[in-house]
């Protein structure tokens, strides 16, 4: 694979896109892909001013390998609308990484757009796991409910459009997601069966839900959770598929008895999320979102498989995410199990 | 023909432990934790060999007790799903829920049995 050439011609295409903001003489340094992340691309560098001073960016972008070819299950917004929705939630106190800019699009960069790079922890496993970690994961934890109550305060009309994805359209995601895999999965089948007319019924208007919530998606320093990263499949919808996604077990990454993430305890985050201003969390709803994540999450390994399965993506890691589908059948029928 | 040794198992597993021991101490960065992620699909393929083929019986013998006909694995399945789907057989059949249970755990065993 021709990485390096690659690199390099991302790196003359990133100086040129720098330097409306930085001046003539911009340079970059240490320009590296960041892992994590299967459908979009994110590139850490620091900016040099002809000054000599240092900033330290981020470049997120629409995965290159995937440009002009639509992946069927792939919904989400677009780089402008996140660009524009990280404005919105950094003004308004959302701990994000500072949103910057959207680079001339004549530069060829695809779309994409420039924040600053928040320093920290943001390894899930780690978060999870590591044993230093303690006292950072028990100040993280009230800090993630507050983060939520945050997120699902704000006002609609406050922010760029955003689709609307109720309970029942995701249903809909859910069923073809799961036709798109080579066998049907009796376990997956049986937990969408399940949810089906079991949808929660909003009370009040539809909400903004980050829709990717999860430990994976936090960076967290000396002071607990600096940084809630991934807006792409941000929407409109119900608050509580938030932390029905977020309990799931499968980003606890062996850490089971804190429910939340592998970070804490649930009725602390509940306590917290409802401290804050959000919602009394009602369990049962909790739990619909919590089978629907597992449900996406599980179509989602079996696709990701097919992508190296079928060739346009060869890799290790896309392989072995196919098998943890059957992880995910565990946990679903524990869910479906509690009555 | 008596197998010729080292037999397929123990050729998964002389590469296995080769990528984990030698191969990733020797990478860095990303293609350290892939050479890591190589050796566990291999460890998945030997206890694939292992285990699956018992396992897959014992499904099949289970489904047709439960949907009381004979067919191929597939079809059984198939014919599984169809009836789950229509909403014939759910969480409240204790017979179906067992199998679904040892069915998974059966997989488990393979793909990662530390997550049980």
């Amino acid at each position: 694979m021709a990485t390096a050439s690659v690199e390099i011609a991302l790196e003359d295409a990133l100086a040129q896109a720098l330097v409306p903001e930085w001046g003539e003489g911009v340079r970059i340094e240490g320009l590296e892909r960041l892992t994590g992340g299967a459908s979009r691309e994110t590139w850490a560098f620091d900016v040099l001013d002809r000054g000599g001073r240092r900033y330290p960016v981020v470049l997120r972008r629409d995965f290159a390998a995937r440009a002009g070819g639509e992946v069927p299950w792939e919904e989400g917004i677009d780089r402008a609308t996140e660009l524009e929705l990280q404005r919105a939630l950094h003004t308004a106190g959302v701990p994000v990484p500072r949103p910057l800019f959207a680079p001339d699009p004549h530069l060829g960069l695809g779309s994409c757009f420039f924040m600053e790079r928040v320093e920290g922890e943001s390894r899930p496993r780690a978060l999870a796991r590591k044993e230093e970690l303690a006292d950072l994961r028990a100040r993280m934890l009230p800090q993630l409910g507050t983060a939520l109550a945050r997120i699902h305060s704000l006002d609609p009309d406050s922010l760029p459009p955003l689709p609307t994805s109720p309970a029942k359209s995701q249903l809909e995601v859910c069923r073809r997601m799961l036709d798109l895999a080579p066998r049907p999965r009796p376990v997956l089948e049986l937990a969408l069966r399940w949810l089906a007319g079991r949808e929660p019924e909003l009370s009040r208007r539809a909400q903004l839900v980050h829709g990717d919530f999860r430990n994976g998606n936090f960076i967290a320093g000396p002071e607990g959770l600096e940084a809630v990263v991934d807006w792409e499949y941000a929407h409109l919808g119900d608050p509580l598929e938030d932390i029905g996604f977020l309990c799931m077990r499968a980003w606890r990454f062996g850490a089971d008895d804190r429910e939340v993430g592998g970070v804490g305890d649930r009725e602390e985050l509940y306590r917290a999320y409802a401290d804050a201003g959000g919602e009394a969390v009602e369990p049962e709803r909790v739990r619909f979102w919590e089978v629907a994540g597992n449900i996406k999450w599980g179509a989602l390994c079996q696709l990701r498989a097919l992508e190296h399965i079928e060739g346009r993506q060869r890799s290790v890691e896309l392989a072995a995410i196919g098998r943890r589908v059957t992880e995910t059948e565990l946990d679903l029928l524990e869910l479906l199990d509690a009555g | 023909m008596p197998a010729d040794r080292p037999d397929a198992l123990e050729l998964i597993e002389a590469a296995a432990e080769h990528l984990a021991t030698r191969s990733r101490p020797a990478l860095s960065g990303h293609a350290s934790f892939e050479a890591l992620i190589a050796a566990n699909l291999l460890m998945i393929a030997h206890r694939e060999l292992e285990l699956a083929q018992p396992a897959r019986a014992a499904e099949r013998e289970r489904l047709q007790a439960l949907l009381g006909r004979n067919g191929s694995l597939d079809e059984l399945e198939d014919q599984l799903v169809a009836r789950i789907r229509a909403g014939d057989l759910g969480p409240g059949d204790r017979r179906l829920m067992d199998h679904l249970r040892a069915t998974v755990r059966d997989r488990l065993r393979v793909s990662n049995p530390g997550y049980m």
